[in-house]
């Protein structure tokens, strides 16, 4: 049997047919096409697949799609606006803070929900932040560095 | 260094060409390509590590709807795979593993796949299976392979120089110890994915994120028995590697096969249990070493013995004492040097290479050992190894032919920044205890000669527009290599790396390249690329010559114009040049290619020749802080100095060092694949444990330039040298703090606090 689902991604709306069982990476990947979101344990373990659902950040994989019904989303496809990356995309590539590119859809996304819950962070508080977050190229030190970079330049 | 200042593109820090695909999601790895008609595929894995397989029956699967094909060994040629061909990529008698391919099935989703495998019939018959390499080595164990003796591989590494006898008994202190060290995985955070797709003509595309795209297809093509020019290797966007997409493996014969019954395109990808599972590892080593010196401090012998844990079948794994060797035999100078090792077959998964090849390994007992050899001698140890330090111009046992060096500096650096004067001192008492400890590497910097050709070709396009392409052989997976290439072919040319479109992912398009390993792509791709622009530079000045009149001595290019040395009012933009040469009686574009393969040799069967063109040298410092009640080790602070040759992208470089940092941290303190009766028992990222950015210690990384004069502008390779010395630093570090010595890996609180009540007990 399968279910309606009524979502609102990247602020369009969708209806979507889905399985019980189909998570919220799976829709997004294989109904909607948006294959940014990157799907790296499927067990809630890597922190790849984090999108924002109704503003907070979340692993996707650990969400089954309808439950996600009537909720508003946004994954890496929804944040730059206009031809303009978010700043915090542009400070991940201006940093170096990618290298694989993997991680990098989740962590720009769980750098967003924090940033914005957390205006002004302390330091320790970066790295609790992107503790749930899996990188195995960067040794994270760039990644850090590019959240603090937006972080400052908004204070 | 004076003439950096004159590089438009080279030392500078320029974002990763394609750092913005992947900052908005828009970049496209195997999982995310889909065409039409797409199946997905899944494997049967074997139920026991040692079988016979009696039976296979697919019919119920096959019937169920859904399904488009199942296939067994019985649909495949009886072809193998690996290094010594004793792996076929599906088993039709015999299982030696618990990862090991019994059948697969294509399927329209992946519900459907699970489904069927579970209704595939497998009849076995167990067999005696052995899983402890010292064990598969004893008369009487179960045999894995009708061919291998003693289960021993028939590749056999061993390597003597000089009279370790003699020099053992004129050393004035010996020292033996033995090392154990444990199977690790790559953890690359995409799980492998491939696509297969076959044309009505026969031909095979295979989008495969492969290191080495030209090998693969030529092993793919003999596995399948068909023509290698059959098959086009594309290679989408590459979710991390570090050495573990180096070979050709099952899973990928599989997809295309699938295909090819089905008569549709199948993607493969892996879970990540099976990706834990599945892919080969780097192996356990067993390693007993003895080694000893002169009072004075002066290295007088090395005697190396190791066992490796090849699992069930041979792929790059069994190689890596080729280059554990490098540190055992010319990492500081001794003359006296004999190394030797077994390699086992057992019921385990086979084992496979991972960034560092043999070294971080290699690296981790000879830096334990210089440091035990220290104490021994009552020497301070950053000296003992200042005094055996490598030179430039040396040429070490194994004929490695050293030309620039700058191991002093990085060591003396390391020290300074680490305040080994003041922080190594002798153990404490107390709860928390603090230690530092350093350790150097050695490892190749420019290419190495592991195939008959270490090449690499390039091509490089000047467009009417002065926009370039370079198509380059060499592979792109998350290091940073296309933006480095682009930078020096924008140098060579006198243009800036945004102008040159780089192309580097279709092998019927790129020219032909080993692979990306070895830390080589820089050096062997960045010369490549160099040459060929080159080439096109002059016939763009020839050109340009002809149109200003002046001699083509006198021009030169920068800034994307031809100017006049001589007069600077005389200019004329690339893009003009060339299109008045292409809009002309007899006209011509703007094209040439280069390929690069080093003046080294292939070690030869003694292990003996310069496999590379120059070599990298480095070091790292830990300062760390372990808790003797819990046994937990915290690292306060990692330093890291290294002989880059040059830097061509800092920032990129840094971001190789700093991941390699990442990796060593977590062979030093956190990773262990728990391996019992050949089933891996923490197949996740909750009980394997890779470094989060919590585990990351505050490291202040320094690049020493020696600009190597065989590099492109001077560069040496250094993708897997962050990685290499760490677990030894850290290693050497707690020792410093314990005032004892641990002789295993990782440093798990257990084994630690384990060794400290040990030593209690003994009264230490």
């Amino acid at each position: 049997m399968k279910h309606r689902v009524k979502l609102r991604v990247n602020g369009q709306d969708f209806e979507v047919l889905v399985k019980a069982k189909t998570t919220l990476v799976d829709l997004l990947r294989d109904e909607l096409g948006l294959t940014g979101t990157n799907k790296g344990c499927g067990t809630g373990e890597c922190g790849a697949c984090t999108v924002l659902m109704n503003g907070s950040a979340v692993n996707s994989c650990l969400v089954l799609a309808v439950d996600a019904d009537g909720a508003e989303i946004t994954t890496i496809e929804g944040l730059a606006h206009e031809g303009h990356l978010d700043p915090l995309q542009q400070a991940f590539v201006d940093q170096g803070a990618i290298q694989c590119g993997f991680c990098t859809p989740g962590m720009i996304l769980v750098a967003k929900d924090f940033l914005e819950k957390n205006p002004h962070p302390k330091d320790e508080d970066y790295q609790t932040a992107i503790s749930g977050n899996l990188c195995r190229c960067t040794g994270y030190i760039k990644i850090v560095k590019a959240i603090k970079k937006v972080a400052e330049s908004e204070r | 260094m004076s003439d950096k200042k004159r590089y438009t593109n080279i030392g500078q820090s320029i974002p990763k060409l394609d750092a913005v695909e992947k900052a908005t999601g828009k970049a496209v790895y195997p999982q995310d390509i889909k065409l039409p008609g797409m199946l997905c595929g899944k494997i049967l894995w074997s139920k026991h590590p040692h079988a016979e397989i009696l039976e296979i029956d697919p019919n119920e699967a096959e019937k169920l709807p859904g399904v488009k094909a199942v296939i067994t060994a019985k649909d495949m040629a009886p072809t193998r795979l690996g290094f010594a061909q004793d792996n076929p990529p599906l088993k039709g008698d015999r299982v030696r593993s618990l990862r090991d391919e019994v059948a697969a099935v294509a399927a329209v989703d992946e519900d459907t796949a699970e489904q069927a495998l579970e209704m595939i019939k497998v009849k076995y018959k167990p067999l005696p299976a052995v899983f402890d390499p010292e064990e598969a080595m004893r008369d009487g164990a179960p045999q894995i392979h009708a061919k291998a003796e003693g289960n021993r591989n028939k590749l056999h590494y061993a390597f003597e120089e000089g009279d370790v006898k003699a020099a053992k008994a004129e050393s004035d202190v010996v020292i033996k110890h033995r090392f154990k060290l444990p199977w690790v995985k790559h953890c690359c955070l995409a799980p492998h994915s491939c696509v297969a797709s076959w044309d009505e003509n026969g031909k095979l595309t295979m989008y495969s994120p492969t290191q080495v795209p030209f090998l693969y297809q030529r092993d793919l093509a003999k596995v399948l028995q068909i023509p290698p020019s059959l098959i086009r290797v594309i290679q989408p966007k590459i979710g991390g590697a570090f050495g573990g997409k180096l070979d050709l493996y099952p899973n990928e014969v599989i997809c295309a096969v699938l295909a090819k019954k089905a008569g549709q395109p199948v993607k493969l990808t892996y879970t990540r249990e099976e990706e834990f599972k599945c892919p080969p590892s780097r192996q356990t080593v067993i390693v007993d070493f003895e080694m000893g010196a002169k009072k004075d401090g002066t290295l007088t012998f090395r005697d190396v013995f190791s066992i490796l844990d090849n699992g069930a079948y041979t792929s790059w794994g069994a190689t890596i004492p080729y280059v554990m060797m490098h540190p055992v035999t010319s990492l500081y100078k001794c003359k006296n040097i004999r190394f030797d090792t077994a390699i086992i077959y057992t019921n385990n998964m086979y084992s496979g290479a991972m960034r560092g090849y043999g070294n971080p390994q290699g690296t981790f007992v000879v830096e334990r050992m210089m440091d035990i050899l220290a104490e021994k001698l009552g020497m301070d140890a950053l000296e003992l190894r200042l005094k055996n330090c490598n030179q430039p111009h040396e040429v070490t046992p194994q004929g490695l032919k050293v030309t620039t060096c700058g191991l002093r500096e990085c060591l003396e650096t390391v020290a300074e920044r680490l305040d080994w004067k003041n922080k190594r001192r002798r153990p404490q008492k107390g709860t928390l205890r603090r230690g530092v400890g350093l350790a150097s590497y050695f490892h190749v910097g420019g290419g190495a000669r592991v195939y008959r050709s270490d090449g690499c070709g390039a091509i490089v396009k000047v467009d009417d527009y002065g926009h370039v392409t370079l198509i380059t052989g060499s592979t792109e997976i998350g290091t940073g290599t296309e933006t480095v290439l682009a930078q020096i072919t924008a140098e060579e040319l006198g243009v800036r790396a945004e102008d040159i479109t780089v192309i580097n992912n279709d092998t019927s398009i790129k020219p032909w390249d080993v692979g990306i390993h070895a830390s080589r792509t820089t050096f062997i791709a960045g010369n490549a690329a160099r040459q060929a622009a080159a080439k096109v530079k002059v016939k763009i000045l020839k050109t340009a010559s002809e149109l200003l009149g002046e001699s083509e001595d006198d021009l030169e290019i920068n800034d994307r114009k031809v100017y006049s040395k001589k007069n600077s009012a005389k200019t004329l933009e690339i893009g003009k040049v060339i299109r008045r040469a292409h809009f002309r009686e007899h006209g011509q574009t703007f094209m040439a290619e280069a390929f690069y393969d080093p003046p080294t040799e292939m070690e030869d069967k003694d292990c003996r020749g310069n496999i590379s063109m120059t070599y990298g040298f480095g070091t790292q410092g830990a300062e760390v802080e372990v808790d003797t009640e819990t046994g937990q080790v915290r690292i306060l602070k990692m330093v890291t100095a290294n002989d880059v040759g040059r830097a061509i992208n800092p920032m990129l470089l840094e971001g190789q060092l700093e991941g390699g940092l990442s990796m060593g941290i977590g062979y030093a303190l956190l990773e262990k694949l728990v391996v019992e009766k050949g089933e891996v028992l923490n197949p996740s990222f909750l009980d394997y444990k890779i470094p989060t950015v919590k585990d990351m210690p505050p490291s202040e990384i320094v690049l020493v330039e020696t600009d190597d004069p065989a590099g492109p502008y001077g560069a040496k390779g250094i993708a897997e040298s962050g990685t290499i010395p760490t677990a030894a630093a850290i290693g050497n570090a707690v020792a410093n703090a314990l005032g004892f010595h641990l002789f295993e890996l990782p440093l798990h609180p257990e084994v630690v606090l384990k060794s400290i009540k040990d030593h209690q007990v003994k009264g230490d």
